[in-house]
């Protein structure tokens, strides 16, 4: 044992720090100027969507006559007039107001949505490529059919046979249109799910579980799922703008959020009747989405990077 | 256990029943007549074939042989891990602490394992979950099988992780296995393994992966502790000069069957069987220095699909003659005790005397 004692002291001599995982991807993403542009954009948005309505000089819905009557009846441009920093719409009400309100409704789109589909994907996905065989059969084809089916079709449809629920009224008609959008978009992380299990599952680390007693479900839970997690994280990441688009996209065409409540969506509807006399009805909204769009698509593809650990020590 | 005893206490009263159990002289594991199939595409794979032994309390136990005799399904087939499909136990009963481990449960098999038997795999670089601590890693199955609180578990791993000569071992609970080096990481398999205080360790080729010098310290270290947890080792390993040094009894293992068995002087002073001939000699020497290469015995293990009723080696075997094609020798006793061999050549009236 003297011999032993002796190299190990020697080996574990070096000074040393606990580093995991996770700050190692951080310290790469770091690195990543585009995924550090994107995340502050996030960061921006969250900050809007969480504090807007406190932020916003007017309520979203409130109509100031007075302005526009001394405007000769016509909308104020931005920065015409400091009480609206960003111009009011032909009704009187204050963009920037209807702006933030709508970026609350884009950021509770992101995250309620990529909630729906973590809870669908991952269980859905572990189950398939953990148990395999016929139940990872049937659950693929359904997961196949959800795919195929278009999307906005089945968001109107369901939108439509819902309408006249509880759960159809919940939350002024947002809830509904939530579900329905994380209903067509938790297939990508069942299949991601499932495709890491079906590799991870055949790894040693998991026959050495198993060989100490650990449960199937603690298996799972406990060893595999954190092996899959990076690229789930990419998928919810980049699955937002997906979700924030849908969401405009469908209050363009009316469904979802109501007036007097403002979207992103809504906003560009109203605005664009009249985008050649007052073209910034139109334009800060399809702003506000291009931001996200892009800032939710740089960090994703950062994270991607981040986390895949085949570009270590890379760039 | 009812009593508030710390997890010390614990595994010592565990150690004084293990003196009571086997003064009693009973086998810890008992294996008959074990055969464990793969149904794949192309036919049946015979892995492991009628084979038997035992193994008493406390005893070190080698399995040697090449790769794909059996080795590994072997040890599997005793805990249930073989992977079904395509493997399936066809046969046999593996008798342990007077339990047959066969017609548990799987839900009993799995409290069973880890508590009671330990198993060291021979990667430690892939056996380890990447991205968990060793700290939970270690502290799994004793949270698993110990029910202990989370305080007395930690404990637990530190003491585990200092008796496999990890150094600051209550520092590196938090560290992930790739800041380990392959030797440590194989120290941290051999402390999960420990962890319950089994009664028996089935250690898979635990040094293949190492170096050499590594190799030496790992080994010393899990004989040291079997020692002193009394616990028997089942070693699987394809180095006969690995089994001489840490085993007190060997089995060798050809094609799925056992070939020869006996004390590690029987098999090394006076093999019965031409396989373990080859594999004795080709073992380098220091002595000898006129033979440049290594031998090597021709050939490789037969396929085990449609296995004829022959002796398995006889395609490779120097001495074969018609009987050896004809009909597969038993098991028969040579000189004394408990040496057994499988060979016609070497039975008493065989041409090999």
């Amino acid at each position: 044992m003297a011999t032993q004692t002796r190299t190990l002291t020697g080996a574990g001599a070096a000074a040393r720090r606990s580093e995991g995982v996770w700050r190692d991807a951080f310290g790469r993403l770091r690195k990543n100027k585009l995924a550090i542009a994107g995340a502050f954009g996030v960061l921006f948005l969250l900050f809007c969507g969480l504090f807007g309505p406190i932020l916003a000089p007017w309520p979203y819905q409130a109509q100031d006559l007075q302005a526009i009557a001394a405007n000769g009846n016509e909308p104020l441009a931005p920065f015409q007039n400091m009480s609206h920093p960003l111009g009011t719409d032909q009704l009187g009400r204050d963009i920037m107001s209807r702006l933030l309100d709508g970026a609350q409704v884009s950021m509770t789109v992101a995250f309620v949505v990529q909630l729906v589909v973590l809870f669908i994907g991952i269980p859905v996905g572990a189950i398939a490529g953990w148990l395999g065989g016929r139940t990872d059969t049937y659950l693929m084809r359904i997961t196949d059919v959800f795919y195929a089916f278009p999307d906005l079709l089945f968001i109107i449809l369901m939108s439509v046979a819902f309408r006249e629920t509880a759960f159809g009224r919940a939350l002024n008609g947002v809830l509904l249109v939530f579900v329905a959008i994380g209903l067509t978009a938790w297939v990508t992380v069942a299949r991601l799910i499932r495709g890491q299990l079906l590799s991870l599952k055949e790894t040693e680390f998991v026959e050495a579980a198993r060989a100490i007693g650990v449960s199937d479900r603690n298996i799972v839970t406990r060893h595999l799922l954190p092996n899959a997690i990076g690229p789930v994280i990419v998928a919810i990441t980049l699955g937002i703008p997906t979700a924030i688009l849908a969401e405009a996209t469908l209050a363009y065409i009316g469904i979802g959020v109501q007036p007097p409540r403002a979207s992103w969506g809504t906003l560009i509807a109203e605005g664009q009747g009249f985008i050649r006399s007052y073209p910034w009805l139109t334009y800060l909204p399809g702003f506000f989405i291009a931001l996200s769009l892009i800032s939710f698509t740089f960090l994703g593809d950062g994270l991607r990077d981040a986390l895949d650990p085949k570009l270590k020590g890379k760039q | 256990m009812s009593l508030d005893l710390s997890p010390d206490e614990a595994a010592r009263i565990n150690r004084a029943q293990r003196d009571v159990e086997s003064a009693k002289s009973k086998n810890l594991l008992e294996v008959r007549n074990l055969s464990t199939q793969f149904f794949t595409p192309d036919g049946v794979v015979h892995a492991v074939d009628d084979v038997s032994f035992e193994l008493g309390y406390g005893e070190t136990l080698g399995l040697v042989g090449e790769s794909g005799c059996g080795k590994s399904v072997t040890a599997l087939s005793l805990t249930r891990l073989v992977p079904n499909p395509p493997g399936k136990i066809v046969a046999g009963s593996v008798v342990f602490d007077g339990v047959d481990l066969l017609k548990l449960s799987p839900e009993a098999m799995r409290k069973l394992r880890g508590k009671e038997i330990g198993f060291i795999f021979q990667d430690p670089l892939t056996s380890l979950n990447p991205t968990l601590t060793i700290g939970y890693q270690i502290s799994e199955s004793i949270r698993q099988h110990m029910g202990l609180s989370n305080k007395a578990s930690v404990d637990r791993v530190v003491e585990l992780l200092s008796k496999v000569g990890i150094p600051r071992s209550r520092e590196r609970l938090g560290d992930y296995p790739h800041q380990f080096s392959g030797g440590m990481r194989q120290r941290v398999m051999i402390a999960i393994a420990l962890a319950c205080d089994p009664k028996l360790i089935l250690a898979d080729e635990p040094t293949t992966a190492l170096d050499v010098t590594i190799q030496a310290q790992i080994l010393e270290l899990i004989s040291v502790l079997s020692d002193e947890f009394k616990t028997a080792v089942l070693l699987i390993t394809h180095d006969l000069g690995i089994a001489a040094g840490m085993c007190d009894r060997i089995n060798v293992m050809y094609a799925g069957r056992i070939v020869e068995t006996g004390t590690v002087d029987d098999i090394f002073d006076n093999p019965q069987m031409p396989y373990a001939w080859g594999l004795l000699d080709s073992l380098p020497r220091l002595d000898d220095v006129k033979s440049e290469r290594l031998r090597t015995i021709e050939g490789l293990p037969p396929l085990l699909i449609n296995v004829p009723d022959a002796c398995r080696f006889n395609p490779r075997c120097a001495y074969s003659r018609d009987i050896c094609r004809e009909r597969e020798p038993q098991l028969t006793p040579r000189g004394t005790g408990q040496h057994v061999a499988r060979c016609w050549a070497t039975e008493p009236g065989g041409w090999i005397g």
